[in-house]
């Protein structure tokens, strides 16, 4: 994993060839779970199924998709806190590739705000949380906001793109 | 009659092979020919096994959903922002799942205010392809709620320093980071 991860590129959707757009979008849900996925996608979509592994490698390479996975509850396996530093401009960088050194972190974003920098740490116990933005904010110096999750309302669901 | 399962609150607890397993696919199912079998392999399980535990971590709700996961920037949905809104508590679940009916709002969540320096107690996320379109949306969803009277902040994201998929088990590999 780079320390910094702002040398992306984007297309649009539209851009992406019919198969492409049919393993982003169609299986953000309905993912099999058999002993041959990709199999199973290729026969639906009526293609070779070394095309759907290869176009899915592809996918993954670029960055369009993350990873082919799982999407946890919040809080019912780890626990996770979202948490903002407030950090001079001129140290920015320093500080997001600092806070980008522990593992714990995966999520972490330059905001419009004077609390600019914002991250997400995952761990298996709040201790542990506590123990990682403890540590955090004594190297960064800066003002810390620690924001945990009173009530899920609407997580990660997928995103239709069409 | 269809029986309604309320997944919401999983109770019972997930052993230490649910949790070995957690830690081998967090990060994404490997792309090839038979992806359950090669993770069996490095867990010495059966193939069905893991299928099956994915498929129990599911119904009993410690997984949301398994599949394709996107990201939005590399789709040409280049503008997300973070909006957060100071909220009544009384009426902040009402809020919210108006807020969430909008197919543009792909997250919403209530946190926990850090006064005196963060009011803030609702938060929700749009994505667009520019900022007018983000604001568009937005203001779309202020007018038709008559939602200007709550103070809110629009926080647009710049750059990206990380987006990955949560470790919530770390294993070895990272430990001796």
């Amino acid at each position: 994993m780079s320390q910094q991860d702002t040398d992306y590129k984007t297309f649009e959707y539209d851009s992406y060839t019919e198969l492409e757009q049919q393993l982003l979008n169609d299986f953000q849900h309905e993912f099999p779970l058999s002993s041959q996925p990709f199999f199973d996608i290729a026969r639906k979509l009526g293609v070779e199924p070394e095309l759907v592994i290869e176009t899915f490698e592809n996918l993954k390479s670029s960055g369009a998709i993350s990873r082919v996975g799982p999407v946890f509850k919040p809080n019912s396996i780890g626990s996770s806190i979202l948490a903002a530093l407030k950090v001079p401009h001129d140290q920015l960088k320093e500080t997001a590739q600092m806070v980008n050194s522990y593992p714990e972190i995966n999520h972490n974003y330059e905001r419009e705000h004077q609390f600019n920098l914002w991250f997400v740490v995952t761990a298996e116990n709040e201790q542990k949380l506590d123990f990682v933005l403890d540590d955090i904010e004594k190297k960064s110096e800066c003002p810390l906001l620690r924001l945990p999750l009173l009530d899920a309302y609407h997580i990660d669901l997928g995103f239709n793109l069409k | 009659m269809k029986l309604v399962v309320d997944n919401s609150e999983p109770e019972i607890a997930i052993d230490s092979i649910d949790q070995n397993l957690i830690a081998s696919i967090q990060n994404g199912l490997p792309i090839c020919k038979r992806p359950y079998a090669k993770i069996a392999d490095q867990l010495e399980l059966s193939e069905n096994e893991v299928i099956d535990r994915i498929s129990k971590l599911l119904d009993r709700g410690f997984i949301k959903r398994f599949g394709v996961v996107v990201r939005h920037h590399e789709l040409g949905y280049k503008e997300n922002a973070m909006i957060v809104w100071d909220i009544p508590d009384d009426q902040v679940q009402i809020i919210a799942n108006k807020m969430k009916s909008y197919s543009f709002v792909t997250l919403c969540y209530r946190r926990a205010r850090q006064l005196p320096e963060w009011r803030y107690n609702l938060y929700c996320m749009i994505h667009g392809k520019s900022r007018d379109e983000v604001m568009n949306l937005l203001n779309e969803m202020l007018d038709s709620n008559n939602w200007h009277s709550f103070e809110y902040d629009i926080l647009f994201s710049k750059q990206r320093f990380k987006q990955r998929a949560a470790n919530y088990i770390l294993n070895q590999g990272m430990l001796e980071k």
